[in-house]
């Protein structure tokens, strides 16, 4: 599978495909569970300080073209993440994501997951239903910078920022994370969005709105991966709506060096990702590309 | 896939369990479970109690708030569903079944008595938790109680007059869904006997779809995965009878003994 060997700066993936965070992430045997399924690495869920419930059920519903869900960034905090990443980690790259509230707690999670052996870390600063947290630090150019300075002034390991689509500026808060010291921009996260129940005249959702992930969001996304190419230097992973090749070969003509699955998982179940890495080395072969560096932001030439 | 129903029948089974009954145009299997939920309460999973045509039902024991919510509910009142999620029970034919339903748990077993006919067990701790009798009665050839304190039928565990009755009939595989303890020790009766099984676990559920990982045993989740699992998969489950995870995804042993 040499072609399909990727790179997002110094992490080295012998295949393109992440799981994307908050999918099948809680726990290590289920992380090790993924590995196993061919995903090039996992990244975890986006772990807190403490102990967090999320949002009471429910929490989560399938849409016409994807899903929604306000899970509310539940997780059993950084102290006892330890253990589900020792289980892990020997097994391949595991990606840290977390999730502070604010610059300090940050850092403090970054070193936490460089001392579990994370391969990277992913700043959460793009769930769009946790209050104080995710978007609502994330659609600020200097609280980004700072966030991510910080956090590179702390640890060894590449620090990516997972972005959200739910901004005009985009490109600046994607600027401001590579001038913060960031290896890489992950995006999109999913788009802010609610469901009505007309039997109820209520939302669906206990905490009114979530984010929409899943097929509709692809185009969003690789617009998204599109516009930044042009504007970083920095790597980009791009996630959002991929469930087959195609779509992973979008991400990547669009400037991606790799890519994540989520809710495909939904779908699919674990065995896309084989069928993905199958799959898009068979379109490589067919099209004459030998690498996926050879793809890398072709739709821009 | 998510449906709002309207409840068309409301029966009160005993003391704290009520089956709520509803028409649902979907693919629903003996052994799956829907994601219930109205204003005021936490959407919840709920095996389907009754397939039938178009008939389904849950039944629900009154324990917290949130089946509390469920049974204030009447007919005519709306209920929503998402579902039906899981994998269900194998009722393939050429095998001899027994199924064991040990409490609430005869709630998920039901519609795979009624599917089948097959020998059935039900377990409760007195005469006044049983639930379904007369369905199981009416379903199966063969309907054998045990209570804990001896009020009804054999006295003693689902466990233990299963030991007895698969002596006397040999049996292929037993289904079964219950608590996790009786369950546990079935498994291991299971193995002792050489008999295959297929039992229905539960842990907490966010997505109820697969996606959200919160409700994963070793890796596999129950509410994609499972509910139902078999034998082998169980033998690999280090979590059964051990230990489960909170909403936090927090580690909580099960209690010794």
């Amino acid at each position: 599978m040499s072609a399909l060997k990727t790179a997002v700066g110094n992490v080295v993936l012998e295949k393109p495909g992440m799981v994307a965070s908050g999918i099948m992430d809680e726990t290590g045997a289920s992380m090790v569970r993924m590995l196993q399924s061919g995903a090039g690495a996992v990244v975890s869920k986006s772990i807190g300080m403490e102990p967090k419930a999320g949002h009471l059920n429910p929490c989560f519903t399938e849409v016409t073209g994807g899903l929604v869900n306000a899970m509310g960034l539940p997780g059993p905090g950084i102290e006892l993440f330890r253990e589900e990443m020792e289980e892990a980690t020997p097994y391949g790259n595991i990606v840290g994501s977390v999730a502070g509230g604010n610059a300090d707690e940050f850092v403090k999670l970054a070193v936490k997951m460089e001392e579990y052996k994370a391969c990277a870390v992913e700043l959460n600063l793009s769930c769009p239903h946790a209050k104080g947290h995710g978007m609502e630090l994330g659609t600020d150019p200097e609280l980004v910078k700072s966030i991510v300075s910080a956090v590179k002034g702390a640890v060894k390991i590449p620090v990516w920022v997972k972005l959200t689509p739910n901004t005009h500026i985009l490109p600046q808060i994607a600027l401001a994370a590579q001038d913060g010291g960031a290896d890489a921009i992950v995006a999109i996260n999913t788009l802010k969005a609610m469901v009505i129940s007309p039997e109820f005249g209520k939302p669906f959702l206990s905490n009114k709105f979530g984010g929409l992930s899943g097929p509709a969001v692809k185009p969003v996304g690789v617009r998204a991966i599109y516009d930044l190419y042009n504007v970083v230097s920095i790597p980009l992973v791009g996630v959002g709506g991929i469930s087959n090749w195609r779509d992973a070969a979008e991400y990547i003509m669009a400037g991606a060096q790799a890519f994540q699955i989520g809710s495909a998982v939904l779908t699919d179940g674990p065995e896309v990702f084989s069928k993905v890495n199958q799959d898009l080395e068979q379109f490589m072969k067919d099209y004459g590309y030998g690498s996926i560096k050879d793809m890398v932001g072709v739709a821009h030439e | 896939m998510s449906d709002y129903v309207r409840i068309t029948k409301v029966t009160e089974n005993n003391y704290d369990t009520k089956t709520l009954e509803f028409e649902c145009e979907d693919s629903a299997r003996p052994g799956q479970f829907y994601m219930i939920w109205c204003p005021g309460m936490e959407e919840i999973p709920m095996s389907i109690s009754k397939v039938d045509g178009k008939t389904r039902s849950i039944s629900v024991k009154r324990i917290g708030p949130d089946t509390e919510h469920i049974h204030s509910l009447k007919e005519g009142d709306v209920l929503g569903l998402r579902g039906p999620y899981g994998n269900g029970y194998d009722l393939s034919p050429g095998r001899k079944y027994l199924i064991i339903g040990g409490g609430i748990g005869t709630a998920s077993i039901m519609p795979a008595v009624e599917a089948s006919g097959c020998d059935t067990i039900i377990g409760a701790r007195s005469e006044r938790d049983i639930v379904l009798k007369d369905r199981a009665e009416k379903a199966a050839k063969n309907v054998w109680y045990s209570t804990d304190d001896g009020s009804f039928g054999f006295h003693g565990n689902a466990v233990q007059l299963f030991r007895e009755k698969q002596a006397e009939n040999h049996y292929d595989c037993v289904i079964a869904c219950g608590p996790e303890v009786m369950l546990f020790f079935l498994y291991k009766a299971c193995e002792e006997l050489g008999v295959d099984c297929q039992l229905s676990l539960e842990r907490h559920m966010k997505c109820g779809a697969g996606v959200c990982g919160c409700c994963v045993m070793d890796g596999q989740r129950v509410c994609k995965d499972g509910p139902v699992f078999t034998k082998s998969q169980i033998a690999q489950l280090k979590d059964f009878g051990v230990q489960k995870r909170d909403e936090c995804g927090r580690i909580v042993k099960f209690r010794k003994g």
